[in-house]
């Protein structure tokens, strides 16, 4: 079994879609690099830190795009959201059974920030766009970086997000608000505290994310192909579900402080002992008691 | 310029818009008909109830001012100032991207029912806060004296470790990293600076005929993104 969280973004790809279905476009032979970094004397990458493509899952035709967390942190500069504009674009026109986003990124990259910025402001706009034509957009978040800043919207998105308990998701990275806020607001050193606020299991418990799977290449690839037929809906009834969804977590868990508070307010026993439960025995511990 | 002095510029012809603390929303006159405003002030920062709070507006309007035989769905004008996300452990415990997330998906679905969106940067738009309000819109307008970034240059010094003075210099002559409304202009992401008679503007915007997303054509053709359309491109149509 191939660890995602260890794994590159090419090995990701690989082992998630059919064995040698994928075709990469403008790979690294093209060679477009991000001139912003050259000009900062920052050592660039020939794709930028993202990989996009075409492949089969489970025989069926999907494009997918990887980001690479070992180049800056997976951070979307001007070629990096480019591409995965492009990617949701040629979508659009080939209709395929989905789009799969294996996301890792830490959000802008600031050697390029307003470039980043309006990346990802397009990604956003395209990947809207894209699901109003009827193309569901499905995120796999268990890489090392986690999916933080504008990216972390992006997948908020989407049709739905996988995660494994070493995912993480959200705006602003525990660092960052370690940094402006004061320790005191948020520790990021301490793991546990930064698990349980922004990894995969509490964001599975608050409905944040679709699926919590093992951190294996072959769990995710067995909960994407389950998620392949899942139908976008934009419509003023599911949207509006999800306003009462989001309204009701304001007002029961508006005041907790801790993951563990939410989680006893789920009803669960002996919250405390859900980070150390592996997947499997974690959903089904909290099967029913969801957000 | 504060947000009162601005509805009045806008909307000569009255506007009625109810403020409670950082949040506002009403509706104006303009001389293309209604339109709904949605809006902050005093550089609000977005946690995770202003965004459902602005959200819920969008899916009322949609939900009573839809698209009839004799009136066209009715426009949004989005004026929102802010200083970026509201960073704490509490908004991220509950999910901020995904309010965020939520928020746009309403605009996305007022879009898909033909309200026009414009957004309007009056004084600050900060990161993480412009990608949930103004850079929804269908187009980005801004006041040239406005303020546009993501991080000023000693943070970004700090974090990137390149020398404040490399980054000072070069941002003379590059947009695309540091501060400025006129860099979003250039890059394509601000469509025009708004000046003299606003109402006159916001008119001519809310005559502006639906259009996909064209921000990365405006910024190649302003020579301040050069790759970003092209690129997209080519992974749009390469073979295979």
């Amino acid at each position: 079994m191939t660890s995602y969280y260890e794994a590159s973004a090419r090995e990701r790809l690989a082992d998630l879609l059919d064995p040698g279905s994928f075709h990469e476009f403008l790979p690294a032979t093209e060679r477009v690099v991000s001139p912003h970094l050259v000009q900062l004397e920052t050592p660039a990458a020939f794709d930028d830190g993202v990989i996009v493509g075409r492949g089969t899952l489970d025989g069926r035709p999907v494009l997918a795009a990887a980001q690479e967390g070992g180049f800056m942190g997976g951070a979307v500069g001007e070629v990096h959201g480019a591409k995965l504009v492009g990617l949701l674009e040629r979508a659009r026109d080939e209709k395929p059974a989905a789009v799969l986003l294996l996301v890792e990124s830490g959000g802008v990259r600031l050697h390029e920030a307003n470039a980043g910025l309006i990346g990802v402001s397009e990604i956003m706009r395209a990947v809207l766009a894209l699901r109003s034509a009827g193309v569901p957009v499905l995120v796999l978040d268990g890489g090392q970086f986690g999916c933080f800043g504008g990216m972390g919207i992006v997948a908020r998105l989407c049709d739905a997000i996988v995660m494994s308990e070493e995912g993480r998701l959200g705006l602003s990275g525990p660092e960052v608000i370690e940094t402006t806020c004061g320790v005191e607001e948020f520790d990021s050193r301490d793991r546990a505290l930064v698990w349980r606020t922004v990894g995969g299991k509490h964001r599975y418990l608050l409905g944040e994310a679709d699926a919590l799977v093992a951190d294996n290449i072959a769990a995710f690839r067995k909960a994407a192909i389950s998620l392949l037929d899942t139908k976008p809906d934009l419509s003023i009834e599911a949207l509006t579900t999800e306003h009462e969804k989001l309204g009701a977590r304001l007002e029961k868990f508006g005041s907790c402080h801790d993951a563990l508070d939410i989680w006893s307010a789920l009803g669960i026993e002996a919250p405390e002992g859900l980070p150390l439960l592996e997947a499997d025995s974690f959903v089904a511990k909290v099967a029913g008691r969801r957000a | 310029m504060d947000a009162r002095t601005l509805l009045e510029k806008l909307f000569p012809n009255g506007s009625e818009v109810a403020f409670d603390g950082l949040y506002f929303a009403g509706t104006g006159e303009s001389s293309n008909g209604k339109v709904a405003v949605i809006g902050s002030i005093d550089a609000a920062p977005i946690g995770v109830e202003l965004a459902f709070r602005m959200a819920g507006e969008v899916l009322r309007i949609v939900r009573e001012y839809p698209a009839r035989p004799d009136l066209p769905a009715r426009p949004i004008l989005l004026l929102v100032d802010t200083q970026g996300q509201r960073l704490s452990r509490r908004d991220e415990l509950l999910g901020i991207n995904g309010y965020m997330a939520h928020l746009a998906k309403c605009l996305q679905l007022a879009r898909n029912k033909g309200h026009k969106i414009v957004g309007l940067v009056y004084s600050e738009a900060v990161s993480g806060g412009f990608l949930a309000s103004s850079l929804l819109a269908d187009r980005c307008y801004a006041l040239p004296e406005s303020q546009v970034r993501v991080m000023n240059l000693p943070a970004m010094s700090r974090i990137t470790k390149i020398p404040l003075e490399r980054l000072e210099e070069l941002s003379k002559s590059s947009p695309v990293f540091a501060p400025g409304v006129g860099n979003y202009l250039k890059m394509g992401a601000v469509n025009a600076l708004w000046e003299g008679d606003l109402s006159q503007r916001l008119a001519e915007a809310l005559d502006v005929p639906p259009e996909g997303d064209s921000r990365r054509q405006w910024g190649e053709e302003r020579d301040g993104r050069r790759l970003a359309r092209g690129v997209a491109e080519r992974v749009r149509h390469a073979a295979g």
